[in-house]
């Protein structure tokens, strides 16, 4: 009896089995005619922390695999290479500030630059010095902004407080020179607008004392951090060759093994009297590109030391007067010194005709300015060369192929500014 | 005459126009027929190797037959050299051959030479608007005779001045927005 009712039981149990089995086969034959499951279109941005700014990329995805992207670039324009067309030179250098507003003396140097290229222009020694040694003051502070909200995004919070706190002391810096943090206006075409102080002098050299510490420190919180490095080691691979033929510049050139720095290849400022190499990597991987910077921030605070050591006296700002202002006191006495300053805060200084680029080695990679001068107080026109949208070209190249959540990674790895992108 | 430009002369002389040295750069004016060829060759062979493409821009010059200039700018890292490839086109036809597939870096660069200045590259995998939105009907904002203010949706607010007569007309001088005149 009790065996007769359990046979019955599995005979059940076995004919719904093949009824629910041919139901299952009959909803996946329907989902495979209807609905894609392994593949799908996301939408990332234009706000998301990651981003840096107002980034849009648009991902074709295979599972959680990049297949292609698409980055939608221009939420920051703001037409600056229109507006230029319409400023004398002196009033362009506050709009440089705003392109990469991570490393405004940087875009300050690079525009000056290509401008005193035009003048030939000779700069006074001291002032070399001096916009060397705050160059390299922004590159450290680019690096450790850069440091700090990389290992930020891949989720390790803690080295953003210490590179931070470098980070001010250096911004303390810039204030104590020109009055301003970020959009600091301090290079100006023929030299500097203000000498540097004594003060300043004694706080780097205490600075560099013990940035080396720092920088260990980073390390012990990084290399020894698993997850760190499983997202960052062999992620967003680009041989030397792929790297050179896209254009990429700076860091992200450099982790690639090609060691193209314009202040080693074209020197100026002072380089060509300071000592320093230029770290290469091997990989081009995420990883490689962290080391180069970290390496670089070594480099810099070496170049910082050379220069504060030879720093000669002298003037800070060119003497010839088509293009420096008189100085203040005159102006308020001498009717001559009075149109002459009225002249170059109405027209500008004139500009000889011609065109010319001019690149500088910034943090984030070659900054180029090509102007082209008519002879105006005003550029004719001025293209700005700016790498993180050069950078961005390589985009969709370096993401295929790896996984939605290294996306992140890798717009940190570019050290990308949307204000400089953009322009 | 540089020892480059010398030797591009020899070797394309139908495509070759004239060189120019000043402030120590290279320039080169080539014609836009046949150009490509003078670019492969650039890039390819070890005698120039112009393998990092620093940018791709353009001047707009309205007075001018030749309206447009697009300027390459490329740069050899074994020889630490720079030169800039020049090429000047009319406004009916703008359009000159893209080097995308020389320089893969080329593609944002031409872009941006499309969106901001209307000139079509030939043979560009995606010619697009990039800084610009995708539907942006106003014209190309660097040409000269793009007014700096005043232009598009902004203009139909009634607060705002409006231009007086035609906002197209071209001032030949540059940085003259003397259209512009509140009422």
């Amino acid at each position: 009896m009790e065996t007769e009712n359990l046979t019955g039981v599995t005979e059940d149990i076995k004919r719904k089995e093949v009824v629910l089995s041919n139901l299952r086969q009959a909803v996946l034959q329907n989902l495979d005619s209807s609905i894609q499951t392994d593949q799908f279109l996301l939408n990332m941005g234009p706000q998301h922390p990651s981003t840096h700014g107002v980034l849009r990329v648009l991902l074709d995805l295979d599972g959680e695999r990049i297949k292609r992207s698409v980055p939608d670039l221009g939420y920051l324009h703001r037409g600056t290479e229109k507006i230029a067309e319409y400023r004398t030179y002196n009033q362009i250098i506050p709009l440089t500030d705003r392109l990469d507003y991570v490393s405004a003396m940087a875009n300050n140097y690079a525009f000056v630059r290509a401008v005193e290229k035009l003048l030939q222009l000779k700069v006074p020694e001291r002032a070399e010095f001096i916009r060397t040694i705050v160059a390299e003051v922004q590159r450290i502070v680019n690096h450790l902004f850069w440091l700090g909200t990389q290992a930020l995004d891949i989720g390790a919070m803690s080295v953003f407080f210490y590179t931070f706190r470098e980070r001010e002391e250096l911004l303390d810096l810039f204030e104590i020179l020109c009055g301003a943090r970020l959009t600091t206006n301090y290079y100006r075409v023929g030299g500097v607008e203000s000498d540097m102080p004594q003060e300043v002098v004694d706080r780097l050299y205490r600075f560099i004392e013990v940035f080396e510490s720092n920088i260990k420190e980073y390390n012990t919180l990084l290399e020894t951090n698993r997850i760190w490095l499983a997202r960052t080691k062999n992620i967003a691979v680009i041989t030397g060759d792929d790297a050179v033929n896209f254009g990429l510049s700076g860091p992200t050139l450099r982790g690639s093994g090609v060691p193209y720095d314009l202040r080693k290849f074209e020197p100026y400022g002072a380089y060509d009297q300071v000592e320093f190499d230029v770290p290469v990597g091997s990989n081009g991987d995420i990883y490689d590109r962290y080391w180069i910077r970290i390496e670089e921030m070594r480099e810099s605070s070496k170049i910082i030391r050379q220069c504060l050591d030879k720093m000669p006296s002298g003037p800070f700002m060119t003497d010839d007067h088509k293009v420096s202002f008189p100085e203040k006191g005159q102006v308020m006495h001498n009717m001559e010194t009075l149109i002459h300053h009225f002249l170059l805060v109405v027209q500008g200084f004139k500009v000889p005709p011609g065109d010319t680029y001019c690149g500088t080695e910034t943090p984030k990679g070659e900054l180029g300015f090509y102007i082209v001068s008519d002879g105006s107080g005003k550029p004719y026109r001025m293209k700005i060369r700016a790498p993180s949208f050069v950078h961005m070209g390589a985009f969709d190249h370096m993401a295929k192929g790896y996984m939605i959540a290294d996306i992140v990674t890798i717009f940190g790895t570019y050290d990308i500014v949307m204000g400089e992108c953009d322009r | 005459m540089h020892p480059t430009a010398e030797s591009l002369e020899n070797r394309f002389s139908e495509v070759f126009l004239a060189s120019r040295e000043s402030l120590g750069d290279l320039s080169i004016y080539v014609r836009p027929e046949g150009a490509l060829e003078l670019f492969r060759a650039l890039h390819d062979m070890p005698e120039y190797g112009y393998d990092y493409i620093v940018d791709v821009t353009s001047v707009d010059y309205p007075m001018d037959p030749e309206r447009f200039e697009v300027v390459y700018i490329l740069y050899s890292i074994s020889r630490r050299h720079r030169i800039m490839v020049k090429i000047r086109i009319p406004e009916d036809n703008p359009v000159v051959d893209s080097v995308v597939g020389i320089w893969k870096g080329a593609e944002f660069m031409e872009r941006e030479v499309f969106d901001m200045m209307g000139i079509q590259f030939r043979g560009h995998p995606d010619l697009r608007r990039i800084l610009m939105p995708d539907d942006y009907e106003e014209g190309y904002p660097l040409r000269k005779d793009f007014p700096l203010v005043g232009k598009g949706w902004r203009d139909s607010f009634s607060f705002v001045p409006k231009f007086q007569g035609n906002p197209g007309v071209i001032e030949g001088k540059p940085g003259g927005d003397a259209s512009f005149i509140p009422s």
